[in-house]
Parts: C-alpha cells; structure tokens; sequence
C-alpha cells in the first residue's frame, strides 16, 4: 500500500487560513473593501488569485459595491467572497438580503470588532451575532458559521462554501479579532480529506427550465448566466420564473420554500463539538475564541471534582437548538460567556423556557473573557 | 427579406412574461429599450451573450420585458452587479439600465468608480430629470427652479451634468441622446455597446407622470417637442454663443477613447503568470 503522504503544515493567522480554505473549497471570486481586522484575508486573496488559474480579485470602492460584486460574480458562476468587519458588514446587508432573496451563493466573513459604530477598531468582539442574523430587512433564513481556533478557520470556511452551494444561500463566517490574529500551526488537508460542493447546474433543455422551481430539495438547479440558460433575477417577490409578482399564492410559495430549504436540513447544518457534556451538571455554551477558554476552565473544574462540560457552537443559525436541548435537560446549571452584551445567551434562554438556569458571563471591552473568569462562575456552582 | 422593427422586437421580448408593462402611456423608457433592442439586432451579439443589468426605478423595470439574461438589482447599484458579472465573464456584453436617481443619487459613488476603472460595461443613464417610481421627487438631474414633490418651491439645488461627471471621470466612451432621436441614439448606443472599457450613454427622456406635469408641459407630446427644438448637435452647440444657449443642450459624443477595459488588464496579468507556471 501506497504510503500516505504527509500533510503540508503550515504556521498561519486565522486570516490566512481562512484564504487557504475558500482556495480549497473552490473559491474564484474575491470582492471587498479593506477594514480592520479583516484586511489580510483581502490581501492574501489579492495575491493569490491572479496566480491561480481562473481567479479573479477586485478591489471595490465600497462595501455596498463588494457585495454587490460577488453576488455578480456568483451569478456568473464563480464560487465568491468577501471579508469585512463590523462597519463594513452593516453596508453589507442591503446586498445580502438581495443575495438570500435570488438564492446566490456566497460568503462572507465578518471578523468581528466592537461597536456600536466605528467602536473598537483593533479590538475583539463577538458583537455581530444578531447583525448576521437579522441585519437585513425581511424574513429569511441564513446560515452563520463560527470559528474558535486557526485550523477551524480553514475547514469552516470550507463548510461555509459547501453550504452556501449546497443550499443556494449566502453563507456568513463570523470571527473574532483572536481568533483572525492568532499565528497557529496548522494541517493543510489532502483533497482526499474534505468534500467540496458545487451547486448543481440544470441538465434539462433551457425552455424547460425554472430557475425557482421546488424540488425535493427546495433547491432549483442555478446555472450561470452567460450559458444558454436566459432567466430573470429579481429582489422583487417573484413566481418559480423569477418574475415579479405579488400573488398572495405565489409569495407566499415562495417564502416558505426559502424558509424550507434550510429548516428541513438543519441535522446537517447545525453544527457544534461537544466536551463532557454527558455527564456534566454544569454545561458552558460559546463560541469563536471564547470557548478556547472555556474548554481550559472545564478541564480546571474537572480537575478539582466539578463535573462541567462545553458545548461549543460551530453553527450559531439556525441555531443548535437539539444539542442545547439536550444540554438543558441533564445540566443542572448553563453558562454563557461572550464577548457582547448577551447576543447568543438570548438564543438559549428561548430554547431553555425555565428548564436550568442560565448564567451569562459578559465583557464588552475589547478583552478576552479569560478561563479564570468563566471558571470562577461553574465553580459558584 | 426586410424585417419592419416591430419584427425584430417581437424576436427579443419575452412572451411568458404577463403583459402589459408597467410603463405610463407616453413614457419614453419603452423607446430606450426599442433601441436597446435593433443596437444588439444590429451588432448580431447572440441573445446569451447580453446580460442587462438593470437598477430600481421605472427604468430598473425594462429589464423583465427582454429576453436576455436579465438581473434586476437594488437601487443604486447595478454597476457594482455588473462588475462581478464582467469579471467573472468578460466574453459577456454587460449593458446597465439606471435613472438618473439610481446612477447619479444613490450610486453615484459606483457611477465614477466603474467610469475611472474603465470597466467593459455600457451604462445606459435614463434621464427623465425627476424620480419617476417613487412618485416625482427631486433627483440631482431635477434642473434648477423646477417643481418636484421634495422641491414645491422650486429646486434649490444645481444638477449634475451627466456627460462631464463621466468625462472626468475617465470613461472610455461618453455620449448623450434623446428618445426624439431615434436613429441617432441608436447609433450611439451600437457605438457604446460595441466598444471596450466603460462607455456612458445618457438618454433624455421624458416622464410626463412625474415631472412634466408639475412642470409647464401639457402633454408628452410638449415634451417631446422641447426635445426636439432644443438638444442641438455637439458641434452646434459649441458654436453658440453662450448668451444665445438658453435651454439648449448638446447631444453627440464628447469622448471616445480605445482603452483596454480593467477585464482585458487584469486578464493580461494572469497570461503573464499563466506563462509563468508553463514555461
Ligand atoms: C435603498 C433604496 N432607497 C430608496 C428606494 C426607493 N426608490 C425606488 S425607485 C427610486 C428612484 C427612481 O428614480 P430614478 O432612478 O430616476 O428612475 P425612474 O423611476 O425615474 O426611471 C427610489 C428613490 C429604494 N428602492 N431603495
Ligand atoms: S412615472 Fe415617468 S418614468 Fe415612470 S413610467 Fe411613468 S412616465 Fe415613465
């Protein structure tokens, strides 16, 4: 038997393996507008992709123009992204909801700083949580993939094209100032290792085809423009056609297979780790950079006779609700540290309805919650 | 065998669309995509090779009616669309639909940028001088002393001159026409949709709905009639003695260079590392 071969190792920043991941899951597109803490990622991107053969880079003049720039350029059948952080994203969103609303695939990351406003500018937070879940106008579902360490980086970003493809959706990739900034060795996965999703393409003849038709699946085929295949994208409500309309039947079609396509497939979606959760009477819930903490505390606690377990969320929506349910059941006792003022812990109490109790630990400037401080609250029990 | 233009259009509208338009009886957007439709007949580009890139507004609207790759995007920023969708594909002809609002208010920002970038698009700027879908409110074309529902006392503010805002700004390709001007808007428009780099064409046409109401114009008839007696060949025009221009504006071109646009640049620069990793 052939020998494996080695893993390449490389020593990055979280940024630099986000880059290394959207190259690996097929990443040809990059749009963007540089802001702190994101900026490497548009940096590296602005040298690596004209060497590679179909990539393509564009500096925009905005974020409003980033994001309308790979929504294009997903139209046109690249797989896309951009980066920006807190201020960036909020110019952002007008062109996300348009994103979610014609089902184009893309990502984006957010490297999350503090604010309200220019706020925090090299600082970390995690302040954007509701932002990339409701900073849009309008209902509609998203997916919101977090990262806690610089390997994670790298394969959430893969799981983040592999969703968005998957389910024909913008897909965001929120990040801390830590975790983004953070130089850590890491493994580049053989192409054996990992899976790379690519939106189907209609194998139908173009007169039969219906860019928002329902499938099983609830999602139609995408072909891209320019290949034989002539539609109509609108951000307007719009029948299985794509034409505008304001049919109550037909809107209300629509809205609810958006919602669909995702809610039905949320096993897949939801993602999160699990440390000693099992047995565990007191469960710390966190993401990003925090729950690196958090996992130092429960080992701490677990050393002085404390049974405390993490959860950690990789997926924050739609959010893990099955595996906090599960927590919230055996746990006599739920803490929640983050770096904001209690955007995720508001996502638990709804799940918890009463059953434990839940603690929140919070820090709103700009330094990290540190494994002391998240251990001093499991060890008040 | 000579095809009548109701013939050629009929080739390029949409017939699963549900008619009728949403357009107001006189309105002269539906005479841009008329010309829109014989430029691309007469340039034979194939119907998958044309995307329109339309903004919001009644112009935004066209885009539904044609039977091309049609993307309908947000307000203001059809170009930053349309800019993806060229890099991404440059062999694609890239023609952007927007008002006046839409291209000179809101995006104004992506209007200079997408002209100093020299990007291959043709930004097609419908300028009725007023909002038309929200209702007749100010836009930065609205003239000064006219009457609008944000201006009751008459605009205060002076408007933007499209053509020069996109000469300064360094497009490739700067032209405007009217929809009076049939045959010469359709000339302009072959001319900008043919050529590379970024190439504005502003085409006045009237809203009767919105503006020429509230303005001195009984009719759309008037208005058409304004136009013709007073966009005035280029040449012309700058003969005129300045105290003699009054309401005269000059149509034509007003730049025309043959830069490469930003795609063939950055295409350039993969070739050179493509010869690199081959060689
Ligand atoms: C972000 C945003 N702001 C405002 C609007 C409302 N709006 C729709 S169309 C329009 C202006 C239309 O005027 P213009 O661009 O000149 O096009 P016309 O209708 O005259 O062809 C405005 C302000 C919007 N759709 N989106
Ligand atoms: S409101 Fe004005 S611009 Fe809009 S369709 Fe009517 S005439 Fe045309």
């Amino acid at each position: 038997m052939a020998r494996r071969k080695k893993h390449k190792e490389i020593f990055a920043l979280g940024n630099e393996a986000v880059v290394e991941g959207a190259l690996i899951a097929g990443c040809s597109f990059y749009g963007g507008y540089p802001i702190t803490p994101s900026s490497e990622i548009m940096e590296i991107m602005a040298q690596r992709l004209p060497m590679t053969e179909d990539g393509v880079f564009i500096q925009l003049e905005d974020e409003i123009a980033s994001m309308g720039a790979i929504v294009g350029g997903s139209m046109a059948g690249r797989k896309a992204m951009t980066a920006t952080s807190g201020p960036g994203f909020s110019l952002m969103q007008e062109n996300l909801g348009y994103a979610c609303m014609t089902e184009t695939p893309l990502v984006v990351v957010n490297v999350m700083r503090g604010g309200p406003s220019t706020g925090l500018p090299t600082s970390p937070a995690q302040s954007d949580v509701q932002q990339a879940r409701w900073g849009t106008h309008g209902d509609h579902p998203i997916i919101v993939l977090s990262a806690s360490d610089v390997q994670e980086c790298l394969e959430m970003t893969i799981t983040a094209f592999n969703m968005a493809e998957k389910y024909r959706t913008p897909v965001v990739l929120l990040l801390d100032e830590i975790t983004a900034h953070t130089r850590e060795k890491i493994r580049i996965p053989q192409p054996d290792e990992y899976e790379v999703v690519s939106r189907i393409v209609p194998s139908i003849p173009p007169e039969w085809y219906k860019p928002y038709e329902e499938t099983v699946r609830g999602v139609a085929p995408m072909p891209p423009i320019g290949s034989g295949y002539r539609f109509h994208v609108t951000g307007l409500t719009h029948d299985e056609n794509g034409f505008p309309t304001s049919r109550p039947d037909e809107v209300v079609d629509l809205m609810e297979r958006m919602h669909r396509k995702i809610d039905q497939f949320f096993y897949d979606i939801q993602m999160h780790d699990e440390l000693m959760v099992d047995d565990a009477d007191v469960v710390v819930i966190a993401y990003g950079c925090v729950a690196r903490s958090a996992e130092y505390a429960i080992e701490q606690a677990r050393a002085s006779g404390v049974k405390a377990g993490l959860l950690k969320l990789k997926t924050l929506f739609p959010y893990p609700r099955r595996a906090t349910e599960k927590a919230l059941a055996n746990a006599r006792s739920i803490i929640v540290p983050e770096m904001n003022m209690g955007q995720m812990s508001r996502e638990v109490k709804r799940v918890n309805s009463g059953r434990a109790s839940v603690r929140t630990i919070n820090r709103v400037d700009g330094q990290i919650i540190t494994p002391s401080e998240i251990l001093k609250v499991i060890m008040q029990g | 065998m000579n095809i009548t233009g109701n013939e050629i259009i009929h080739q390029y509208l949409r017939h699963n669309k549900k008619f009728p338009h949403v357009l107001c009886a006189g309105c002269g957007h539906g005479i841009v995509l008329g010309s829109l439709i014989r430029s691309v007949h007469q340039l034979g580009l194939p119907k998958d090779d044309v995307v329109i890139v339309a903004g919001i507004g009644c112009s935004g609207r066209l885009a539904v009616y044609v039977d091309f790759n049609t993307v309908h995007t947000t307000h203001g920023r059809a170009l930053t669309f349309a800019t993806g969708i060229k890099m991404a594909n440059p062999k694609l002809n890239v023609i952007c639909i927007m008002g006046d609002g839409d291209a000179l208010s809101i995006g104004g920002n992506h209007m200079i940028h997408a002209a100093r970038r020299n990007i291959g698009i043709t930004a097609l700027i419908l300028n009725n001088n007023i909002y038309g879908m929200t209702g007749g409110q100010s836009s930065p074309a609205t003239p000064q002393g006219s009457v609008s529902m944000t201006a009751p006392f008459g605009q205060l503010e002076e408007s933007f001159d499209t053509v020069q805002l996109a000469c300064g700004a360094g497009a490739n390709f700067v032209a405007r026409g009217t929809v009076f001007h049939v045959h010469k808007l359709e000339k302009l428009m072959v001319k900008a949709i043919e050529r590379p780099g970024f190439n504005m064409l502003e085409v006045i046409t009237p809203c009767h709905t919105q503006y020429g109401r509230k303005n001195k114009y009984k009719n759309p008839v008037e208005m058409y009639r304004w136009l013709k007696s007073n966009a005035m060949e280029r040449e012309r025009f700058e003969a005129l003695d300045e105290d003699k221009r009054g309401d005269k504006f000059p149509i034509g071109v007003f730049v025309e260079r043959d830069e490469p646009g930003l795609e063939e640049r950055y295409h350039e620069l993969k070739a050179r590392f493509a010869a690199g990793r081959n060689g």
